[in-house]
């Protein structure tokens, strides 16, 4: 079913515009990142769809629903902030109920709803707890659990996870994206942690200077970026200057290489980027002879951390990295003329 | 360890010998005075007489003090009420615009009781008053003198403590934190209800503060009682320099005084006890 629509939006503000004519289609229930550097627009499109800030242009719709103009309390939204937001003057009950005290809901029902909150997000029996006693993690599962109270159809995260140490953010990324699946609820979150959107989205939309550079499943945006930015912010890739030499080869370093993706609107000629994924490049011995599809470079660091092993190799000017497990370890120093194979299949290119 | 809790003391001793000098010695003075007994010649002698205490309870002087702490209770929240929401709004103004209206405000504190009390006592005259106004604009027949009357002196006190007012909140609501208000706003609360339910709550401290500042701060006003007010208008602050001008009776009005002391003593110690039990 067509959930959130966000048709043609601008934001300015004042003579800087924030986001440029951003057009995303979602369906119900889906988790989806807004995925970027800071200053990319993401945190002004998510407040867009709260009803926070107005667009300048364009429109934002919710199933058949017009969002527009519409003012915030009159939206159906959950939100949580960065800073969590939580009411100091209330208690972690009183926070979660308040939606429902607004609408005059009776003490008995928002205790009751309050606990229920309370278990969904495994922290039980706290409500009468003050807001300054809990700890962060325990803060964002009560701002979870305040913006959840009205069953809200859709649920907005500012960049949640920033507040919290590097292991806990693991956790509440699982547990958040459970929690999202168990409700089905249409829920967006902002983040600048391309983990955290590989971890929880369905849908990422990765955004640069004020737009929309790709929208695609994570491994859709990991296997096929479009570009060299999206490339370079969706893990770590190796881009190695080319020439197209044909269809499906591409000319680095003064060697023929065969690309096993998609190289559709280049053609013969063209100045294109060769990019495959570290995971997917070996290094062979020096020994090794007829090594296919691969490029020579040399050794520059070995960092071997057990479970894998990095290996960064100078391509005539240009780093490329392998990380291997150690099965595949080819033995080699640094200062090794080396072999570095990128099967077809690994490889595709890119624009300059 | 001695050395270290010596020079911890050491630091507090120039403020201590200052507090000495300039406050708990001339209490300890009105003190004594209070208790000793007036000569024939203007004078008055050191001993230990209740006399001026019990004159004090006479009801004349008792409704006095009711009227005093009254008066000034309705100011603080008059003063409240127009300097909140004037704050709240002002904080939500470009950090330039904020400053020069703080500014400004700030310059209205070096205007002296005085001249304030004046200024309203010609704006409120039959003359040259605002009642002119109402008659130009067809509001009145004929121009009257608002002077003296209880009005008046609410009027002139209020707008003498709103710039304090609008000083002791800023800070409270300049720091709030803005997206307390659109969280409300995102769980379904209008403007003005969140300013009901977020806004003036997490601000308590400071409304309260602010209050009893103001508070505090009518009491010890003597001009604008006397020249914007009827005898039944004035404060025990004006009694007290009725006393010790005029009547020449220093025991009696440092008696007064002390009990001034008492009454305002009393009022923040009630209002941090039952405000600091909630927050």
């Amino acid at each position: 079913m067509p959930g959130l629509s966000i048709k043609n939006v601008t934001k300015n503000f004042g003579t800087v515009t924030a986001v440029k004519d951003v057009n995303l289609q979602f369906n119900t229930g889906e988790m989806i990142c807004f995925l970027g550097p800071s200053g990319c627009g993401k945190t002004t499109l998510l407040r867009m769809i709260a009803g926070l800030d107005d667009p300048t242009s364009g429109a934002i719709r919710f199933e058949d629903q017009d969002l527009t103009g519409v003012p915030v309390h009159q939206r159906n939204i959950g939100m949580v902030f960065q800073s969590f937001a939580l009411f100091p003057h209330l208690n972690v009950g009183e926070n979660i109920s308040y939606a429902m005290r607004i609408r005059g809901h009776s003490r008995s029902e928002c205790e009751d709803r309050a606990r229920q909150l309370l278990d969904m997000v495994h922290l039980p029996g706290l409500e009468d707890r003050k807001i300054s006693q809990l700890s962060g993690g325990q803060r964002q599962r009560v701002a979870i659990a305040r913006a959840l109270a009205l069953n809200p159809q859709v649920f907005l995260l500012d960049e949640p996870m920033s507040a919290l140490d590097a292991n806990l953010r693991e956790v509440m990324q699982i547990e958040l994206r459970k929690l999202q699946q168990e409700l089905g609820i249409t829920t967006v979150v902002v983040t600048h942690d391309q983990t955290e959107a590989m971890t929880m989205a369905d849908q990422i939309v990765v955004m640069g200077k004020a737009q929309v550079l790709q929208t695609g499943t994570p491994m859709e945006i990991y296997k096929t970026p479009v570009d060299k930015f999206v490339a370079g912010f969706i893990g770590t890739s190796n881009l190695l200057p080319a020439k197209m030499s044909g269809p499906d080869g591409v000319h680095v370093n003064g060697v023929d290489l065969t690309v096993g993706g998609n190289t559709g609107h280049f053609s013969q000629g063209d100045d294109v980027l060769l990019m495959t994924r570290p995971e997917e490049v070996f290094v062979h011995h020096p020994s090794d002879m007829n090594v296919a599809n691969s490029v020579t470079g040399t050794v520059t660091f070995v960092r071997d951390i057990g479970a894998t092993i990095e290996i960064l190799v100078d391509c005539a000017g240009h780093e490329v990295i392998s990380v291997l497990t150690p099965k595949d370890w080819p033995d080699v120093k640094v200062g090794d003329q080396v072999h570095v194979e990128m099967p077809a299949a690994a490889c595709s290119v890119l624009a300059v | 360890m001695q050395t270290s809790a010596l020079s911890r003391y050491i630091g507090l001793i120039p403020s201590s010998v200052m507090i000495g000098a300039f406050f708990v010695i001339p209490f300890v003075l009105i003190l004594l005075t209070s208790v000793s007994t007036p000569t024939d010649d203007g004078g008055y002698a050191t001993s230990f007489d209740l006399q001026h205490f019990e004159r004090f309870l006479t009801w004349f002087y008792i409704e006095r003090a009711l009227f005093s702490a009254g008066l000034c209770a309705l100011i603080a929240v008059l003063s409240l009420l127009i300097a909140y929401p004037f704050t709240y709004f002002l904080t939500n103004f470009p950090p330039r615009t904020q400053t020069y209206w703080l500014i400004y405000i700030l310059a209205q504190l070096s205007l002296s009781e005085v001249l304030i009390a004046f200024s309203w006592q010609i704006l409120l005259s039959r003359t040259a008053g605002v009642a002119n106004i109402l008659v130009w604009i067809g509001v009145i027949e004929k121009s009257f003198a608002m002077t003296p009357s209880a009005g008046a002196v609410v009027a002139a006190l209020v707008y003498l403590t709103v710039p304090f007012s609008v000083l002791l909140l800023f800070p409270a609501l300049s720091r709030l934190d803005k997206s307390l208000i659109e969280a409300s706003r995102t769980l379904g609360a209008s403007p003005l209800r969140t300013f009901f339910t977020v806004v003036v709550p997490v601000t308590r401290p400071a409304i309260i503060s602010g209050g009893v500042t103001v508070f505090v701060l009518t009491l010890g006003a003597i001009i604008v009682p006397q020249v914007l007010g009827k005898p039944e208008h004035w404060t025990l602050s004006v009694l007290i320099t009725d006393q010790a001008i005029f009547n020449f009776n220093m025991p009696f009005a440092s008696a007064l005084a002390v009990v001034l002391l008492v009454l305002s003593a009393t009022v923040i110690w009630l209002v941090t006890k039952f405000s600091g039990k909630k927050a």
